[in-house]
């Protein structure tokens, strides 16, 4: 075991603080320390509370030494992807139009992670608007995957899933609107879930698509990502689709990682061609060893989720340029004023701003949406959409007929190079092209590591599925997954991934 | 194939409020034009009689009691405003003089 705190378990963490062999202000400076020597390369974080974070950490050191009764993640810090609203802290969604905005509330799940006592090292990088699969398109910059510099960490979740693979935080919150927690996951050795929709509160999240959307737990361990699961949710009266019922036994699913005699679907559509030799090979063995551990498996056909992709990219686009109307330049964000244009009108002053504060993709997709719910087009475009997407969700309950859980590939490729998709949004939606269908049926998906694909020696990801409110058997599969890997591999994915040069030492490369 | 014209697309931009350069507007309607024959692909989908669906879950209105609870104060609504005057936002004229 290392004795290096930042590369433990958020577990571990838990475990040890419990036991007063670490403090929390002892585990949260070495966060920043490795915050202030790897950041600079990998730019995870847009902000980080430096003074903050130490506060919280020794609020949470003060109270034990009291003798309190603290939550079981007490002191394990955190990292929060910038759609979430913290008060006192900048939030920008990765966009020009949020800069400096100071939320003058927390979003839900936040209060909670206030609640539990676990310091928020600060807000972590995304695509604008979680409008992408790669954080190229956050106004600040994009975020570095920790395997390859050059290549991207996933998105929209970029800088949630760098943050872990770079232990620059052992815990992130991210949201999954169509795949921004999974595929960032994927293509960096890491874990995350995407919640049942309705399962952990949208209140304080700027909104993108408001039936998609679904805040969820990032970490580098599945137990981790559970532990993190049962802080976040759970039903909130300020979030009208919130579900009125308990969390999920998340944790104690990821303790039994218990699949003897459970039914594991293989989706044909989701594999197969336009999937990377080595992420098929790696998820071809995870099944395997999911039989091997006791599971039985079963092919299961769903026809429709060859239109999905496309039924998503008209109800994204539809739902966003309704929300993203609310940056009107009047009561939060940017104002800028038309040029050349004496005593402009508030339409002029909106449209400009939009102009200069939004970026191509917010653009594109506001546009598309615009026309996708024009009169005249809404039938052919939006109308179409929907009723395909109840065709998904029709084919989802036939498959968990004969399933108890669906598994795939997360995505079809491993992480690819900084800008080698940029100038082709068509080919940069592909990406999610097997994250889509279970946010169109508000139903639950993780993904974990499989393996690193042969050809490239980067992570692939896995992706498990379940029905709506049965989060815990995602946990209990992939627990179980991931105990078998990481007995064969000798060790946890990220052990292999490479050193990252550190600021202050001197490194050879 | 889609059909949009170069005026088209300056009209939804002008619906959404979005101003555009000549440059953004020509690389705009190439792209939109290249996902919109992409995502066509709902049209051909066996849609004959299956109802839309709007959201995952089946909700009914959700009500709560009709309580006062705890709001923002005018100071913190206004903290993010590009300009505020007399615990009020200030915004540019909306009609025009004439």
């Amino acid at each position: 075991m290392t004795n290096d705190l930042t590369r433990w378990s958020a577990a571990r963490m838990a475990d040890s603080l419990a036991r007063r062999e670490i403090s929390a202000v002892e585990l949260t400076q070495a966060h920043l320390d490795r915050i202030a020597a790897v950041d600079g390369s990998v730019h995870s974080y847009l902000h980080v509370d430096e003074t903050g974070v130490l506060a919280q950490a020794r609020a949470v050191d003060d109270a034990r030494a009291r003798n309190e009764d603290l939550h079981v993640m007490a002191g394990v810090p955190i990292a929060v992807k910038d759609v979430v609203a913290t008060e006192g802290l900048p939030t920008t969604c990765g966009s020009r139009i949020l800069s400096g905005w100071i939320p003058p509330y927390d979003a839900t799940l936040v209060t909670k992670l206030k609640a539990a006592g676990m310091p928020i090292l600060g807000k972590t990088n995304m695509d604008e608007f979680a409008m992408g699969s790669s954080t190229e398109h956050s106004a600040y910059g994009p975020s570095r995957n920790p395997w390859d510099l050059e290549r991207i960490p996933g998105g929209s979740g970029g800088g949630s899933s760098s943050v872990l693979a770079s232990f620059q935080a052992p815990l992130a919150i991210g949201t999954d609107t169509g795949g921004s927690i999974r595929q960032p996951a994927s293509v960096t050795g890491t874990v995350g879930t995407k919640p049942t929709y309705g399962g952990v509160s949208r209140y304080g999240l700027v909104a993108l698509a408001s039936s998609l959307d679904q805040a969820g737990p990032c970490a580098r361990t599945v137990l981790d990502t559970a532990l993190l699961h049962a802080v976040i949710g759970g039903y909130d009266p300020r979030d009208s689709t919130s579900i009125h019922a308990p969390v999920p036994e998340v944790v104690r699913a990821a303790q039994s990682a218990d699949v003897s005699g459970m039914r594991i679907g293989v989706v044909k559509q989701l594999s197969g061609e336009g999937y990377q030799a080595g992420v098929q090979a790696r998820f071809n063995e995870a099944v395997a060893l999911l039989v091997d551990a006791g599971a039985t498996v079963v092919e299961v056909d769903c026809p429709n989720f060859q239109y999905a992709l496309a039924a998503y990219y008209l109800i994204l686009p539809s739902e966003a340029s309704s929300n993203l109307a609310r940056f009107d330049a009047m009561r939060y964000g940017l104002r800028a004023l038309p040029e050349g244009v004496d005593d402009p009108s508030a339409e002029q002053v909106m449209a400009a701003t939009r102009e200069v504060g939004f970026g191509a993709e917010v653009k594109r997709r506001i546009i598309l949406g615009t026309y996708a719910l024009s009169s005249g087009y809404y039938d052919a475009y939006y109308g179409q959409a929907q009723k395909v997407r109840r065709l998904i969700a029709q084919d989802f309950d036939r498959a968990f007929e004969v399933a108890d859980v669906l598994v795939s590939p997360t995505a079809p490729t491993t992480a690819f190079k900084i800008g080698e998709k940029l100038d082709d949004p068509l080919a940069m939606y592909l990406n999610d092209v097997a994250t889509i269908p279970a946010n169109l049926a508000g139903i639950p998906g993780m993904s974990l590591p499989s393996g690193l694909a042969t050809e490239d020696g980067l992570p692939t990801g896995f992706q498990i599925l379940a029905p709506a409110t049965k989060d815990e058997r995602l946990y209990a599969v992939g627990s179980a997954l991931e105990r078998e890997l990481v007995s064969r591999w000798g060790g946890h994915l990220l052990e292999k991934a490479p050193t990252l040069a550190t600021v202050g030492a001197e490194v050879a490369r | 194939m889609s059909s949009l014209s170069r005026d088209d697309v300056a009209h939804l931009a002008m619906l959404a409020r979005i101003e555009l350069t000549d440059a953004e507007l020509d690389r705009m309607l190439g792209e939109l034009s290249v996902i919109l024959d992409a995502v066509a692909l709902v049209q051909q989908a066996p849609t004959e009689g299956v109802e839309p669906m709007s959201h995952p879950l089946p909700l009914v209105n959700v009500t709560r009691p009709d309580e006062v609870r705890p709001g923002l104060t005018s100071a913190q609504a206004l903290s993010g405003a590009p300009e505020a005057d007399q615990q009020r936002f200030s915004v540019p004229r909306i009609l025009s003089d004439d």
